[in-house]
Formats: structure tokens, C-alpha cells, sequence
């Protein structure tokens, strides 16, 4: 087995995924704390979708370099969403379940009229699930996911003091002199650099696990922000990781088995948090 | 000038008044106490006040120089998330948030006084265990801490004393006493009118009659008499 991996590790495409999938990992659990407390998480699946539809878009119109339109399309959706959610907070789960759905809807049909490839449903599902495009990626993309992965982390590190007083508490952030709206709006458009990157990884619809499921894991072991956020952290690498590796070994799409293995390591930890706290209490 | 100065103030929400044309300034160093019966809108007040929710007509104007990162601010309710992962201190040290600015980490000087006020609201021993684990009154302890790394010329406080026991309780009033001595402007919402009437400088009440005066003319106003009354016997 070992063999066979020493093997597949000598080709290019397996290093520049392990590199992408551990990168995309880190960023995507460091804000998923932030956006499970801020109940945030439905944003990250409402953007995946705009961007299914702006990949849609550059597909069509035969882009070379996809991220050029999807990541500032990304973005500017992630601010009008986190407007509507701060003006009407009632409103802003239909605003976000229309433009996501509307996204994906137009995505497809975009899809469908105008593509010239034969293989369509392929080409969808490998957008939706990101079945096979980590495999694909050429160095250029490598490079420019190494760049805004060591953004989103520095960025990350610089604000985390003010990312955490805003999400406990962001009336006290406000009444206390802090830019509550200003870091607000940074906090979206992060999430949507990192869903932009993640969709190379597990494809739109799996953005959310990547998300969600590291945060909650560590949620279940830890009781304080910074060891929620680093334990989250190292668990999205280590799945992301052997998620990975199994894929290629057992032959298994990507995204769906990263998922998967998320999916077990929440499992683990949450009988291990029950078990702690049962030796605590 | 004032440090605030409230003119022909109506504050409520969706542009429905609750509570309309206040007008009273408060200066440095003042102790105000805002009493009235439940719902009569003192938080509201506070939050406008704060800039918090827009006032639905006229005007707070800040003077004396004071900027919002030199606020101090109790809320009467933190609606925690139920899961959320946070511990004493890393709370208590959110409050010198505003000191910051721009700079993204804490300083030296920021985590001492970090310490102090948790020592001083005998949190010390609870600073690793999580928030939401705690009973009311600690957790009321550890946001009147992070209250107290955030002010430094106001200090607003929503019901400060609210599920705290009657020995702490005292304390509280003294601390916040000493702080005013200090020189820090106090504007406190309070139940207990006993304690309002002794420390406070100054006395507004809010409900269907509004009275704003000194702490001695509260005492001779009718308001001021019905409210003492009725506490008393309340408590009988
Ligand atoms: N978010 C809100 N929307 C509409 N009305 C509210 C809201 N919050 C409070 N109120 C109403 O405003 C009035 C004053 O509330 P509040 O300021 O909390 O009173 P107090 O702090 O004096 O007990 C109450 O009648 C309450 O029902
Ligand atoms: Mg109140």
C-alpha cells in the first residue's frame, strides 16, 4: 500500500492536491467557529452556490482563469447577503434561500444551453462535487491558492482578538468603539475567498461540511475560543489529509470522502466530549 | 459643554415613541441613576444612548471630547449562543478591545488590567472555566469586568446588581462609588431605589410621569415620593 502511494506521490497533480487540500482545510475551519456561533452557516451555502453559478458563467464564456470572475461575483454576493442579514434578520434566510437557489438554477441552465461539452452531466457534477478538478489543477492555480490561502491565515491571526469580541458579543463591541460593521464585512468577504477556494476541493455542494464540520467538532471537546479554533484547524488538515490519500488508494472522489471522513471524526469527538464531560462532572 | 446633552429626545422602536421629549445633560463626573417600573423603557434609553438603536426624534450631543472607545458598558442581557466556546478571561479581555484601535494584539498593560478587574470582581479562580457553565451571578460578575476594562471616563451599567448576592452586591456599589470618585461619570439603571437615592448625583425616572433633578429634588418631587413608597411597601 505504501508502495502504491510512494508511487502515486512521484506524480505532480497528487502533490499540488495534497498542498491545495491541506491549504483549503486551514482556511476553512478557522471561520467556521465564527460563522456556526454568528448562525452564519447558512451564508457559506448560499455563496457556494452564487459561485456554481458565476463558475457556470466563465465556463460558458470559455475564461481561462475562472477565479478572475467568480471570486469578486463571490465576494460582492457575501456583502449584499450579510447587509440584508443586518437590516432584517427575519428576511435574510429567504433572501439568501432565493439567491442560492436562483444561483444554482441559472447555473445549470447556463450549463445546459450554451455548453460545448459532451459530457455535460460530468462537467456539473464535477462542479457540484468536486469530483475530480483538484486532481486537474495546473501550478498557476496552485500558486494563486498558496497566495490567498497565506492571506486568509495572516488576515485571520491579525483580527482574531477583534473577530472574537465581535462574535461574542457585537452590542458591546458597537457601544464600546469598535467596528462592529466594518469587521462584520470582513468576515464575509473571507468566507468568500475561502469557498472560492474550497469549490476546487470538495465542488459547491460540500463547501459547508468543510466548513461547519471541523468547528463543531472541536466545539464538542473544547470550552474556549482559541483551543476551539486551533483543534479545529488541526482536525480540518488531518481529514482534508487522509481524506485525500484514501481517495486516490480506494479510487473514491475527493470531496466526498474528505466529507466523509469529517463526518467520523465529528462522530469521534462527539462520544469523546460526552465522555469527558462525564468525567469532569 | 455637557458630556451628553439629550434634547427633546423620543426614543422607541419602529418609530413608535415609548418614552418622549427628554431633555437633561449629564456631566463629567455625575452619577445618574435611571429608575422606573419594568418596561417603562430605561433600557431602551440606554441603548439609545449608545448609539445602539436610532433615537425616533432628537438629538444626543457628545461633548467633552468623548470618544465611544473610552465607554464602559454593562447590557442587561447578553444573549450568549448556547454553545459558545469562551472562557473567563479570554471574555474579560475582549473588554480592552476598544483600547486597541487598529493594533491586532493585546498589550502588557491591557492583560494586567485584564487581571486586576477580574480580581477585583473575585472571578480569579474561575478565568479557564467556560461562560456559559457559570451561574448567573458569576457570569454577571465577568461581563461587569470586561464593563470595567472598557471604561475609562463613562461607565454605563444596565441592572448591575441583578442575580448578585447581597454581599457582593455591596461591594458593587462601593466599587462603582470609588470609581466615581475617581472621576469617572456613572449612568446606572437601577431597581433598587434605596441604593439609587444614596449614591446617585442625579435622578431620572422614567414612566408616565418623567422627572429629571438632583438627587434631593428626586426626594422632594412627587415622583419621587410615590416611587420610595411603593418600593417600601413592596417590600414589606
Ligand atoms: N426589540 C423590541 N421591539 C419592540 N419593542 C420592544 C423591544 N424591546 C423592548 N420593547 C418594548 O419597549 C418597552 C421598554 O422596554 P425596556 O426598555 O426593556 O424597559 P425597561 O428596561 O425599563 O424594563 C417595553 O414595553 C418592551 O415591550
Ligand atoms: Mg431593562
Amino acid at each position: 500500500m505504501f508502495d502504491k502511494l510512494g508511487m502515486y506521490l512521484q506524480f505532480p497533480f497528487v502533490r499540488y492536491a495534497l498542498i491545495v487540500g491541506v491549504l483549503i482545510a486551514i482556511c476553512s475551519s478557522l471561520l467556521g467557529v465564527t460563522l456556526v456561533l454568528k448562525r452564519f452557516s447558512f451564508i457559506g451555502d448560499g455563496l457556494s452556490h452564487v459561485a456554481f453559478g458565476a463558475m457556470a458563467i466563465a465556463a460558458v464564456l470559455n475564461l481561462t482563469n475562472e477565479m478572475l470572475l467568480v471570486l469578486p461575483i463571490t465576494v460582492i454576493s457575501a456583502v449584499l447577503l450579510l447587509r440584508t442579514g443586518q437590516n432584517a434578520r427575519i428576511k435574510s434566510d429567504a433572501a439568501i434561500a432565493m439567491i442560492s437557489v436562483g444561483a444554482l438554477a441559472f447555473g445549470y441552465l447556463i450549463m445546459n444551453l450554451f455548453s460545448t461539452s459532451s459530457n455535460l452531466s460530468g462537467d456539473v457534477c464535477s462542479t457540484l462535487f468536486g469530483s475530480t478538478s483538484i486532481l486537474t489543477l495546473n501550478q498557476k492555480e496552485v500558486w494563486l491558492c498558496v497566495g490567498l490561502s497565506i492571506a486568509v491565515v495572516v488576515i485571520f491571526i491579525l483580527f482574531y482578538n477583534k473577530i472574537f469580541a465581535v462574535t461574542f458579543d457585537e452590542n458591546f463591541s458597537k457601544a464600546t468603539g469598535t467596528n462592529a460593521n466594518g469587521y462584520n464585512l470582513l468576515i464575509a468577504i473571507i468566507i468568500a475567498v475561502i469557498i472560492v477556494l474550497a469549490m476546487n476541493l470538495v465542488g459547491s455542494l460540500l463547501i459547508s461540511a468543510l466548513v461547519i464540520f471541523p468547528a463543531l467538532s472541536a466545539m464538542r471537546l473544547f470550552r474556549n475560543f482559541k483551543s476551539v479554533t486551533i483543534c479545529s484547524a488541526v482536525l480540518s488538515v488531518i481529514c482534508a489529509f487522509s481524506g485525500i490519500i484514501i481517495s486516490i488508494l480506494a479510487g473514491t472522489p475527493v470531496g466526498s470522502t474528505i466529507v466523509a471522513v469529517d463526518v467520523i471524526a465529528f462522530a469521534v469527538c462527539y462520544v469523546a466530549g460526552i465522555i469527558s464531560g462525564g468525567v469532569r462532572k | 459643554m455637557a458630556l451628553l446633552t439629550i434634547q427633546n429626545l423620543s426614543l422607541g422602536y419602529d418609530s413608535r415613541a415609548i418614552v418622549k421629549n427628554l431633555n437633561f445633560s449629564v456631566n463629567t463626573g455625575d452619577y445618574l441613576c435611571i429608575v422606573g417600573e419594568n418596561g417603562s423603557g430605561k433600557t431602551t434609553h440606554m441603548k439609545t444612548l449608545l448609539h445602539l438603536q436610532e433615537p425616533v426624534s432628537g438629538q444626543i450631543l457628545i461633548g467633552d471630547g468623548l470618544k465611544k472607545n473610552e465607554i464602559g458598558y454593562l447590557p442587561q442581557q447578553t444573549i450568549v449562543q448556547k454553545d459558545f466556546p469562551a472562557s473567563v478571561r479570554e471574555i474579560v479581555l475582549s473588554g480592552c478591545q476598544g483600547r486597541c484601535g487598529l493594533r491586532p494584539f493585546y498589550s502588557k498593560e491591557e492583560k494586567h488590567l485584564a487581571e486586576e478587574n477580574m480580581e477585583r470582581m473575585g472571578i480569579k479562580e474561575l478565568r479557564n472555566r467556560c461562560y456559559r457553565e457559570l451561574s448567573g451571578g458569576q457570569q454577571q460578575r465577568v461581563l461587569l469586568a470586561r464593563a470595567l476594562c472598557a471604561t475609562r471616563k463613562v461607565l454605563l451599567l444596565d441592572e448591575p446588581v441583578s442575580g448578585l448576592d447581597p454581599k457582593v452586591t455591596a461591594e458593587m456599589y462601593a466599587l462603582i462609588n470609588d470609581l466615581n470618585h475617581e472621576g469617572i461619570t456613572v449612568i446606572m439603571i437601577s431597581h433598587d431605589i434605596a441604593a439609587a437615592v444614596r449614591y446617585a448625583s442625579h435622578i431620572l425616572h422614567i414612566g408616565n410621569a418623567v422627572f429629571y433633578g438632583t438627587r434631593n429634588e428626586y426626594l422632594e418631587s412627587d415622583a419621587g415620593k410615590f416611587f420610595l413608597m411603593q418600593q417600601k411597601g413592596g417590600e414589606a
